[in-house]
């Protein structure tokens, strides 16, 4: 025999919720989407962007990434001396940069271990294609996602470690 | 009575092709009728949701457009089911629904037909969708659907006993079977000399009220008592491998069958078509007869489906437990008890 207390219990917890969503005040806990858009969580992993003036085509990302997913092609190049009468530096041109979203599992491995502050999370998710091949987003694409990139927040009061900064 | 109506002679055979026209309208209607307002709005609305927005005004014609798809969808029948048995068990189910619209009085003129034991009748034709649902899991060769099939055959048969009991109770107050006579008995009622208001059975019948909604949703295989067509257990039960408009027809049948139950229920315990306050000998009656139904279907199908999405399902043999161990000697007692009252009294 099911307990009936309990039973009557449940069924005001149904109704109750009914007449909330149909009041004016409370209204349905979901979100009429494309119509509406909910604000996402201030850090949501959404989508990667690419500051590309920051990235050394080191390959540490593509090396990391469980998925394979990023492609780096770079070459070599001298670029003028720091110093007045100092050698050229060698430094690494990208050439190009892209992330393949049909195989990321937005695992931020890459975020992560990028040495040179190159990768960050955008709340940005509204990128999807109507062929899977064109979710291979290339570096500009990846570079667009940058301004959607929100500020780090502060560190807690007392810290001693100095605030990260979202290079712009 | 019926062949008076607003004073209109017609011969038999118009009057019949009047009323079988009313009914195939309606039936789908009625279901489409309770699948909006309460599948698709009151649940949504119960689990804090709007429910379908975009198919017409407020998403209300999304159900005709979920009709409207499966009649596109293709007609599959399976390489090893029994065809003949497998295409004939959706109209089964069907035909039992339909006969059950037979005997709903809508007003003083307004029944298909009148039969003088029109209860009796309608709880007989229910019970022949459990042929319809034994066919469908016996001939789809799919033992999901057979195990849907025999659970809702062991179900179906298990709650028809205390529907039967439970209406027998109201049976023997109002002293007939016929659907009229028992709106009549409840109209010319009186609760302790008072007579404005009638006798609603509910109020003099109140267990049996309660066992009455419990079977109707067993009979429906509505949750609390899904087992039948368990989606996580049997994938769908009797109709795993039905498609298209045959699968529309189950579906069809599902909330038809709910509308019919309700409108028994309507019957038998709120009055029916009467209100008070209306000379039930007036034509009026007739006009408001209709609407006062389908207000009180509605309270009805309101409970039936409150129910539906509160509870979660139970096991096979909780459901055969309390349908026998406590439904029945209830039923029983009450049918009893209201015996003894109606002699004494």
């Amino acid at each position: 025999m099911p307990k009936v207390p309990g039973m009557v219990k449940g069924l005001g917890v149904t109704f109750r919720t009914m007449v909330e969503t149909l009041k004016p005040s409370g209204g349905p806990a979901t979100v009429q989407y494309p119509h509406e858009k909910e604000e996402p969580s201030p850090r949501a992993r959404g989508v990667i962007a690419l500051h590309e003036e920051n990235c050394t085509a080191c390959m540490l990302c593509s090396r990391e990434c469980p998925d394979w997913c990023i492609y780096i092609e770079a070459h070599k190049t001298l670029a003028p001396p720091r110093r007045a009468g100092g050698k050229p530096r060698q430094v690494n041109q990208l050439d190009r940069f892209a992330i393949d979203y049909s195989l990321c599992m937005y695992c931020g491995i890459c975020v992560e271990v990028c040495p040179f502050e190159a990768l960050f999370w955008s709340p940005e998710y509204e990128f999807s294609e109507v062929s899977i091949a064109d979710l291979l987003h290339e570096k500009e694409r990846l570079g667009e996602w940058m301004e959607t990139v929100p500020d780090f927040e502060p560190y807690e009061a007392g810290s001693e470690a100095k605030g990260k900064k979202v290079p712009r | 009575m019926s062949e008076l109506i607003f004073a209109i002679e017609l011969a038999y055979w118009q009057q019949t092709l009047i009323k079988v026209l009313v009914a195939a309208v309606l039936i789908p209607t009625t279901a489409l009728i309770l699948g909006i307002v309460f599948l698709f709005k009151m649940m949504s609305w119960m689990q804090s949701r709007m429910g379908p927005q975009e198919a017409g005004p407020r998403g209300l014609l999304q159900l005709a457009a979920d009709g409207l798809k499966f009649l596109q969808k293709e007609d599959i029948i399976p390489d090893r089911a029994d065809r003949f048995v497998f295409k004939a068990a959706p109209v089964v189910v069907l035909a039992s629904t339909f006969l059950t619209y037979v005997i709903l009085p809508a007003g003083p003129d307004l029944i298909i037909e009148n039969l003088p034991t029109g209860i009796f009748f309608a709880m007989a034709v229910s019970s022949l969708s459990v042929v319809g649902v034994l066919m469908a899991g016996w001939s789809s060769s799919n033992k999901y659907a057979l195990m849907g099939g025999l659970r809702a055959g062991g179900q179906l048969i298990a709650y028809e006993l205390p529907l039967i009991l439970a209406v027998m109770g109201v049976v023997i107050q109002a002293g007939s079977l016929s659907m009229q006579d028992i709106v009549w008995a409840q109209a010319d009622g009186s609760m302790f000399g008072f007579g404005g208001l009638g006798l609603p059975f509910v109020i003099t019948q109140i267990v049996a009220f309660f066992i009455f909604m419990v079977a109707i949703q067993a009979e429906l295989t509505q949750p609390p008592f899904d087992m039948p067509v368990a989606e996580s257990e049997v994938v769908g039960g009797f109709h795993v491998e039905y498609t298209g408009f045959r699968f529309l027809f189950f579906f069809l049948g599902e909330f038809a069958t709910a509308f019919a139950f309700a409108a028994i229920a309507a019957t038998l315990f709120l009055g029916g078509w009467w209100v008070p306050g209306i000379d039930p000998n007036s034509a009026l009656a007739n006009i408001v007869g209709p609407i006062a139904l389908f207000v009180k279907i509605m309270v009805v199908a309101f409970l039936i489906f409150w129910f539906r999405f509160t509870y979660p399902r139970f096991r096979e043999d909780q459901l055969q437990r309390f349908a026998w161990k406590y439904l029945i000697p209830l039923a029983l007692a009450n049918i009893t008890i209201t015996g003894i009252l109606v002699v004494v009294l």
